[in-house]
């Protein structure tokens, strides 16, 4: 057994495992790799794709944010009661962005200053945002909006849909906040290790907080491609997204216990999410068969990584 | 003579005509007054109760599993003659019919069933009727031919296994109706939306799609204007307003309504029915309604 370090050795593994899937569902349906739907793979991947590049932030400071879904509703609302107030569509999104920063921001300030667990304080505000949704709006959709404002979802930019490029500016704004500021390195540190970071003099509160502002924002930004596909801002919009965000950021090989990961296997995470269920769609595979091969697929993954995480640290 | 007898008799016939009809007292009690759905319910049963000559009593419980308890004993106490329940809550509801059987009393539920308790017979709409309507409206529509694309809701709940039934098994007497895809999107526009737009991908040729609900059908309805697919026949399910906007827009060719007047007139005919010693089956189905564009 070639002594392979574990970090390479896991992406390859993970590109393989996406690479054999497209492979496989490209085989048995011809029309998978048509430029149409490869587009189309990237589109619907965007939505999830934007909040877990949040969540895979707040997962590396050992957290975990279960509130995105709930944020997303209510931070579209915002933006789609100012949109249907006569706010022009720009304007309407930044009340969305700043709606969810500042949701984001309760977040951050419940773990990082009241020193409460992460997935209480995120699960109060899944309940409290998406309640609050549903009051706003008595449980009824708002449909019908401008074709500016449903730009993030429906526009068109060089012949690439809207929410594709959104989500690689997101990346590459995430990337360089992680990779290239001083903040992406205390990222890591509080999420290896607290104890060690207060030592070394890293203002833990405040990086884990913005950790939190940023997920809320991105999760509104999501919101925006959402509404803007719909047509329709739902208080149910986003219900489960958490789930979608986080099968994504822990199959990109982030640990659960902070500190190590990266982005990009976060991409490839969600992309694999996203062949699958497009290939299940393209080949007609039985409903109740959905879910089985999903589990399958994320258990395998995670089963591969386990033991080859094991033989690397043997040979290390 | 015959003179007197005549006027006994027609004082007898009147007087004894309006007791007769008065002795029968029956009771609804719904969950809330507050919804449009409830109070053509209530309408409906009213309605029923007049042309029946009984005499209704309606209580309303305003979402609030207590005060349809408390209704639920005035009524055991006042010794009805039947109660006819909308519950709020099919477990909240079960101690309530529980006290009524011990009393005697008979209890028939409508739309929303109980979970315990005897219950002569629910009364509710009937979904596998409505995706079998669905199903011969989009054959119809489709002159008996053509590829159609099913968009099913959460697998295993009763929504989605009866409507699913009911189209399945009207579409199987079109033979050139050939059903290409059948995939879940769980009841939710954004899923309806994601997965009709893989569906699109992989079939090149789609005549009509029926969704489970109208959400889903919304979500396919954008799919298909986004992808600048046009010509699809779109049927959904539960008529909700956006999608009766969209029936008058001319997108959505049907959507399958329920009929709460005839569900609550249903109610009291049976309980009538009933009391006048007819048996009656557990379940009593009230037919769907096609809203299609005038």
């Amino acid at each position: 057994m070639p002594s392979l370090p574990w970090r390479p050795g896991s992406r390859t593994l993970l590109l393989l495992l996406l690479g054999g899937l497209m492979l496989a569902v490209g085989a048995m349906e011809p029309r998978f790799f048509t430029g149409t739907n490869l587009l189309n793979v990237l589109r619907q991947s965007s939505i999830i794709g934007i909040i877990s590049l949040g969540m895979t932030v707040v997962i590396l400071t050992g957290g975990i944010d279960l509130s995105v879904g709930s944020i997303l509703a209510l931070s579209v609302l915002f933006a789609a009661s100012a949109a249907k107030a006569g706010v022009a569509a720009p304007l309407a999104w930044c009340c969305a962005l700043a709606g969810g920063a500042g949701l984001g921001w309760c977040n951050g300030f419940g773990i990082a200053r009241l020193r409460l667990p992460p997935f209480i304080v995120t699960l109060g505000m899944m309940g409290f945002a998406r309640g609050l949704a549903l009051l706003y709006t008595g449980g009824a959709p708002l449909t019908g909006f401008g074709a500016l404002f449903r730009f993030p979802g429906t526009g068109r930019f060089g012949g690439v849909p809207v929410p594709v490029l959104l989500f690689a500016l997101a990346f590459l704004a995430v990337f360089v906040l992680l990779e290239r500021c001083p903040w992406g390195e205390r990222v890591r540190s509080v999420g290896s290790n607290s104890v060690a970071a207060w030592g070394s003099g890293i203002d833990v509160p405040g990086t884990v907080a913005k950790a939190y502002v940023l997920s809320g924002t991105l999760a509104a930004l999501a919101g925006l491609v959402l509404v803007g596909r719909l047509d329709s801002a739902q208080p149910s919009a986003g219900l489960g997204y958490e789930f979608g965000a986080i099968a994504g950021v822990v199959l990109g090989g982030t640990s659960f216990s902070g500190g190590q990961g990266t982005l990009a296997g976060t991409i490839v995470g969600v992309l694999i999410m996203g062949v699958l269920e497009n290939g299940m769609n393209l080949l007609n595979v039985n409903p109740f068969s959905e879910q089985v091969v999903k589990g399958v697929v994320i258990a395998a993954a995670l089963v591969a990584y386990g033991s080859l995480g094991r033989r690397s640290r043997a040979a290390g | 003579m015959f003179r007197k007898l005549l006027a006994v008799f027609v004082v007898v016939l009147l007087t004894a005509l309006p007791a007769a009809a008065a002795e029968k007292t029956l009771s609804l009690v719904i969950s809330t007054l507050n919804n449009p759905f409830f109070v053509s319910l209530k309408q409906g049963a009213e309605g029923a109760a007049g042309t029946a000559g009984v005499k209704l009593v309606v209580l309303d419980a305003q979402d609030d599993s207590a005060k349809m308890t408390a209704a639920m004993e005035d009524l055991i106490q006042k010794k009805v003659d039947a109660i006819l329940v909308n519950p709020t809550d099919s477990d909240a509801v079960t101690p309530s019919i529980l006290k009524a059987n011990e009393a005697g009393i008979p209890v028939f539920t409508i739309d929303r069933g109980a979970s315990g308790g005897k219950v002569v017979c629910h009364i509710a709409s009937d979904n596998e009727a409505g995706g079998k309507m669905a199903g011969e409206f989009l054959a119809k529509t489709l002159e008996e031919k053509g590829n159609v694309v099913e968009l099913v809701g959460i697998p295993g709940t009763s929504a989605a296994r009866d409507r699913g039934k009911g189209f399945n098994d009207a579409v199987a007497a079109f033979p050139g109706i050939k059903i290409v895809a059948a995939q879940a999107a769980d009841f939710s526009r954004d899923k309806g939306l994601k997965v009709f737009e893989n569906i699109l991908q992989a079939q090149p040729d789609i005549a009509g799609v029926f969704a489970h609900n109208d959400e889903m059908i919304l979500g396919a309805i954008a799919a298909a204007e986004a992808a600048g697919r046009k010509g699809i026949v779109f049927v959904g399910f539960d008529a909700v307003n956006d999608a009766v906007a969209a029936v008058k827009d001319g997108k959505l060719a049907a959507t399958v309504a329920q009929q709460p007047a005839l569900m609550g007139a249903m109610g009291v005919e049976k309980a009538v029915a009933f009391l006048g010693g007819e048996a009656l089956p557990e379940f009593i189905p009230v037919p769907l309604q096609l809203v299609v564009k005038e």
